[in-house]
């Protein structure tokens, strides 16, 4: 891959990269949309509404025009900021998501972080040791992990450590009755409740968390531990690293300063990929847990033919992936010493 | 997911591995041959001493002979129901239980094996022989048809893959061939990319001149001499994705956009039966759970196997 | 140092996290005295009924924040569960009604102390503006409203402060129940008026997220998609103050986590649980499950009369004897509901509604009924089930898809997702075979033929077309029930159904809560939404 002399210069290239991959997406999902069979017209009038109100209920939403002015309007609309209301919430769609991307981004983070603390040693162990017992371990937990389909784990979960233990806390959403939301900062709650040193509600947020985090984390931990794993076990058998041992330089530090760093940039990008990949798979797991995210957001949206509320989703989404990659492409500038840091 | 996931590291790895090896690479049938015969042995090797790779390949085995033999061996007839033996647990008479409607899980995860497998497979397909196809020849001649295609392959990716799933599988109608067509999309790019990858590199490679050298047009190099070299990465990640594409079934038969009822599949039971764990009928979900476990793990296995047999720098 | 204080202050290593909230939790302190915490499965979508695209779990913000002039008394069960009374009109803001002599209006007098939740007194103003809203803004509302021949806003009628008159286009035995269903609930249009526009004249926007009612609670906090917070309107004068001072309505999409958390005490009550939970939940004892007969409501089966085969009444006749009605009612219904066959006599011996139909499983008959017709051989034919619906449906399609195999009808399953279920089957009729749960919130078998029975309106999903059924239900739609041919016009309408089975009944579904034995006054009504204004802690 070519990677640019600056930094700034990156950003520009991919920013521009990014354009077309958007309207891309626009497109893509406004034809998706309306090839989804419900018909919002008649969901939006309601029950024992006849041909007559549906009809002029289509015509309000703008519905009977032909598709390609649909799409202009939509062009329109969003070159404004404005992403619509949703018919089945009734809500606008952009506070919904500003509402829901945060309850989403918490669970998605707390989960990689949980992942992560148990994958990346687990890999490395499993490195140093290839085709050994630890090796075997590893592969069998992660792979058992990522086999199973996150609703089940997830009310496997609820099934044992709330209905038989009683451990966990009620799976209702993000915060039980007692509490209320911290006020809003960044809507993360943990957050939130920090600065506002409320710590009873840092905690049962944190207890809210920890079902769904696991079930994420079970996800997520074969990526990550494998890909740990093979990078690891590229660089170990590189020449740099033989000759870092033939110098005498003690396991730690061949294993960590030298191995590791530079088996970090693999590790990376899985994780942005990881990241975005959860982010959309939590659909699944806020269901269960009756979670106010955007995946159970779009899942709702997309059964009644939400028009407004799938795009507004799918825009957001694509938006975070392609911010998250040109993170990661910023991030190798550091990571990597062969890219230089600008002329 | 292990697709998407692994595909940027996975094109460094590959495009590591071949700089190292395509020194080596030489062109010409007999040399593919006599490698196919060298990697034969090879195969034997690795099962042999890997205890691992034995358990991968028996266990496909069984899977496979099930899918061929399911239909004769199950006790039950899958699709039958009976009020007096609605949500029995497993018992001498049905080791698996019975369902809501007093079918036979035993039987219905039995017979389910084909049609998953064939699922899997089908979807696998697709995604890799479209996407090589698109990335051998953005890679191969690039100009405007890589650079379309690669907007194309990031816009795929750019989509939430889930939803992106739901919705095609909405908006066409939730039928076997739909989910396989979803499955298929959200997994092109993989392939595309790494096709590409593996492509681009060889590009100008010596054999590759040669080969150029002694007459044959682009179509043959790429198609003979080029393509044949980016399989074997490939055929990794597409058993490591077969096991994702059941996965991804299950979920849509979670939210209701699963197989047509009364057709058993792993991932719909699983889904459908999740529902019961509460109640106390935990053997809905659990047998085909395990069922769909043990298939994933069974194509992960390979995949790992598969890489250890095309890339031996990985097992050290 | 001790272990958790050092996680503390480490700021909560994740490892540590992990483990420890599971450690501290008690979930009896969870809800603060004084409320009741209710789960349900759906979303509320809207604080006002008359609001296009609002749900039907929405309708609860009209029944338990708003009055209407009229309410339904209460009656005790069977089973000692409480219901509405639909026989027994009461008073809610309207002290006394009247009809006038010449039969033309009815004249209503308001309650004197009746005043909204900000205080101000309900006057006939805010009547005539709210019963305006509801007939102009169009979709179901108004449907709704002109089922009671209540169409215009010409027919409200200030006469003074507090005296109001309704002018009848027809006198009809539907206008008053019509007036105490959630749509004509009485508005402070005072507070509306103040925040509408030129573009919004009725306050679409502000009432969506603003109840301005007299009701027996106010909205406290509405977070869409998780909760809904109701807090006890203390000036509520239309009934004695609900015992709870807080209800927190919180949503939970999927059912086994309703289930676990009604079964563990973390919630008081689990709004419309399915079938098979109230069964097996009905035996505890810490728990009490309330299963109540949707009235004028079936479960049935349609086979649409635009599908060639099913012109035939004999077709539909072998149907209805080919469907195994006792395995759907035990495998898709749990037990749950009143069963809708095995009727011995050909001809209804009353007018009550909904009663069985003479037909049985009986292949025998079935296979010869079908062989009087073209179609002796059988045909294929899609069953199509609602997705939304799908955990009693799709049991049921199942087995009534092994059913018609026997006598050679081959079936396929169709799911249809929720939202193109009703423009497919009720507005397009284009589902040739498929199930159906209509029921009428007026409970009269006319009201329910009205709506099912007759060519065009929108429950008719079969397309039947019957010119005497026709001229029945306009007799006795509006005509009242101790009038001496109404029994006999209905009866000829149940024979008919019997007869020419347009519809196949399966069963008379229920409604299905489970709550802790601490909470009661749990009342089962028409519409099935949560009504929290008798809901009481504490025994007794």
């Amino acid at each position: 891959m070519m990677y640019p002399q600056s930094r700034v210069g990156t950003v520009v290239r991919r920013l521009g990269q990014a354009l077309p991959v958007l309207f891309g997406v626009i497109l893509a999902t406004f034809v998706l949309t309306r090839a989804l069979p419900g018909d919002p017209a008649a969901f939006f009038a309601g029950p024992a509404a006849d041909e007559k109100s549906i009809a002029e209920i289509r015509k309000a939403l703008g519905l009977d025009r032909p598709l390609p002015e649909q799409f202009l309007v939509y062009l329109r609309d969003l070159s404004r900021g404005e992403l619509g209301t949703s018919i089945s919430t009734g809500q606008p769609v952009s506070e919904e998501l500003i509402r829901r991307l945060p309850a989403s981004l918490e669970l998605t983070f707390l989960a990689l972080l949980i992942s992560m603390i148990i994958a990346v040693p687990l890999g490395i162990l499993a490195a140093i040791n290839p085709g050994k017992l630890i090796d075997h371990i590893c592969r069998i937990l992660t792979t058992a992990g990522v086999s199973l389909p996150t609703f089940f784990t997830g009310l496997g979960l609820v099934f044992i450590f709330y209905y038989i233990l009683g451990w966990a806390p009620a799976p209702l959403g993000r915060l039980d009755f007692a509490y209320l939301p911290p006020p809003h900062v960044t809507g993360f709650y943990l957050i939130d409740g920090a600065f506002a040193a409320e710590w009873d509600t840092v905690y049962a947020a944190l207890s809210q968390l920890m079902l769904p985090c696991v079930t994420l984390a079970l996800f997520t931990l074969a990526p990550i531990a494998r890909m740990t794993r093979a990078s690891m076990i590229q660089v170990l058998s590189s020449d740099f690293i033989r000759t870092a041992r033939a110098a005498g330089l003690t396991n730690y530090t061949v294993l960590i300063k030298y191995a590791f760093r530079n088996a970090l940039l693999p590790l990376v990008t899985t994780l942005g990929m990881v990241f975005s990949f959860t982010l959309g798979a939590n659909v699944l797991v806020e269901k269960v847990f009756a979670w106010p995210g955007i995946g159970s957001y779009a899942v709702e949206a997309l059964v009644v033919a939400d028009y407004a509320a799938v795009q507004g989703f799918v825009l957001s989404m694509a938006i975070i992936f392609l911010i998250l990659n040109l993170i990661i492409d910023i991030l190798y500038t550091f990571i990597d010493p062969r890219i230089e840091l600008g002329n | 997911m292990t697709v998407i996931i692994n595909s940027k590291p996975a094109i460094k790895e590959v495009v590591a591995d071949l700089e190292s090896r395509s020194a080596s690479e030489t062109t010409g049938s007999s040399r593919i041959a006599h490698s196919i015969r060298k990697q034969g042995s090879y195969i034997w090797y690795i099962l042999s001493s890997n205890s691992v790779s034995l358990i991968a390949f028996t266990l496909f085995i069984l899977l496979v002979l099930l899918a061929i033999l399911g239909p004769l061996i199950v006790p039950y007839n899958p699709l039958a129901t009976s009020a007096v033996d609605a949500l029995k647990s497993p018992s001498w008479s049905h080791w698996f239980g019975t369902d809501q409607l007093g079918r036979d899980v035993l039987s219905r995860v039995i017979i389910a094996t084909r049609l998953d497998l064939l699922i899997s497979v089908t979807a696998v397909a697709i995604s890799f022989v479209f996407g090589s196809l698109i990335g051998a020849v953005a890679g191969y001649f690039g100009g405007w048809f890589d650079k379309v295609s690669g907007r194309f392959i990031d816009t795929i990716m750019a989509f939430p893959l889930f939803v992106l799933a739901m919705g095609i599988v909405a908006a066409l109608g939730n039928t076997v061939e739909n989910i396989v067509y979803a499955t298929a999309i959200i997994n092109l790019p993989f392939y595309a990319r790494v096709a590409r990858a593996e492509v681009n590199i060889r590009r100008d490679a010596g054999f590759v001149h040669a080969a150029k050298l002694s007459g044959n047009s682009d179509f043959r190099v790429l198609a003979f001499h080029i393509y044949p070299n980016t399989l074997p990465p490939m055929m990794v990640q597409a058993s490591l994705n077969m096991g994702w594409a059941i996965l991804n079934a299950a979920g849509l038969s979670f939210i209701g956009l699963g197989v047509r009822p009364p057709t058993a599949e792993w991932g719909i039971m699983v889904a459908e039966g999740a529902n019961f764990i509460v109640s106390g009928e935990w053997w809905l979900a659990f047998f085909p759970g395990i069922a769909l476990m043990l298939a994933v793990f069974t194509f992960n296995l390979l995949g790992d196997c598969l890489r250890d047999i095309v890339d031996p720098r990985q097992r050290t | 140092m001790d272990r958790r204080k050092f996680i503390k202050t480490a700021g909560m290593t994740a490892l540590g996290a992990s483990v420890l909230p599971f450690l501290k939790f008690s979930s009896a302190t969870a809800a603060p005295s004084g409320s009741a915490v209710v789960v349900i499965g759906q979303t509320i979508n809207s604080l006002d009924i008359h609001r296009k695209g609002t749900n039907r779990p929405s309708y609860q913000i009209a029944v338990n924040c708003y009055d209407r002039l009229l309410s339904f008394g209460t009656k005790k069960m069977d089973d000692g569960s409480l219901s509405y009374d639909y026989s027994k009109l009461e008073a809610d803001l309207a002290e006394s009604w009247e009809t006038t002599a010449d039969g033309k209006s009815i004249i209503f007098k308001l309650r004197e102390n009746a005043v909204f939740s900000d205080g101000s007194p309900v006057t006939a103003n805010d009547v005539k503006w709210s019963l305006d809203r509801a007939v102009s803004l169009g979709g179901f509302p108004a449907v709704q409203m002109k089922a009671g021949s209540l169409i215009k806003p010409e027919q409200f009628v200030v006469i003074n402060e507090k005296t109001f008159q309704i002018d009848l286009i027809r006198p009809s035995k539907l206008t008053l129940p019509d007036l105490a269903v959630p749509v004509p609930m009485i508005i402070n249009s005072k507070v509306a008026k103040a925040n509408s526009t030129t573009d919004d004249p009725w306050a679409t926007e502000y009432l969506h997220r603003n109840p301005a009612g007299s009701g027996a609670y106010k909205v406290a906090r509405w977070d869409p998609g998780q909760q809904l917070v109701y807090e006890r309107n203390d000036k509520w004068t239309s009934g004695s103050l609900p015992g709870v001072k807080r209800v927190v309505v919180r949503e939970v999409p999927s059912g086994a986590t309703r289930r676990a958390l009604i079964e563990r005490g973390d919630v008081d009550i689990s709004f419309g649980v399915s079938d098979k939970d109230a069964r097996e939940l009905s035996g505890r004892d810490d728990l009490s499950v309330v299963s109540t007969p949707i009235e004028n409501c079936i479960y049935c089966l349609c086979p649409n009369l635009s599908f060639t085969p099913f012109k035939d009444k004999l077709v539909r006749q072998a149907v209805a004897f080919a469907l195994p009605y006792e395995e759907i009612f035990k495998l898709a219904a749990y037990g749950q509901g009143v069963p809708m066959w095995g009727a011995s006599d050909n001809s209804p011996k009353d007018t009550s509604w909904p009663q069985p139909f003479p037909y049985a499983n009986n292949i025998e008959k079935a296979q010869e009924l079908l062989s009087r017709t073209d179609y002796k051989k059988g045909f294929e034919v899609p069953l199509s089930i609602n997705l939304g619906l799908s955990s009693w449906m799709e049991p049921t399609a199942l087995l009534i898809q092994e059913g018609l195999a026997k006598i050679g009808i081959k079936a396929t399953i169709e799911k249809i997702p929720g939202a193109n279920w009703r423009t497919a089957a009720l507005v397009e009729k284009k589902l040739p075979l498929h199930l159906e749960n209509f029921g009428g919130w007026l409970n009269y078998p006319d009201y329910y033929f009205f709506w099912a029975y007759i060519k065009g309106h929108l429950f008719n999903s079969s397309n039947y077309d019957n010119p005497e059924v026709k001229q029945l239900v306009d007799e006795t739609l509006h005509m009242e029930i101790n009038d001496p041919v109404y029994s006999d016009k209905v009866k000829r309408l149940i024979k008919i159904a019997f007869d020419d089975v347009p519809r196949i009944p399966l069963w008379q579904p229920t409604l299905n809560s489970v709550m802790s034995q601490d909470l009661s006054g749990y009342e089962y009504w028409f519409h099935r939404q949560l009504d929290a204004r008798k809901y009481n802690k504490g025994k007794g």
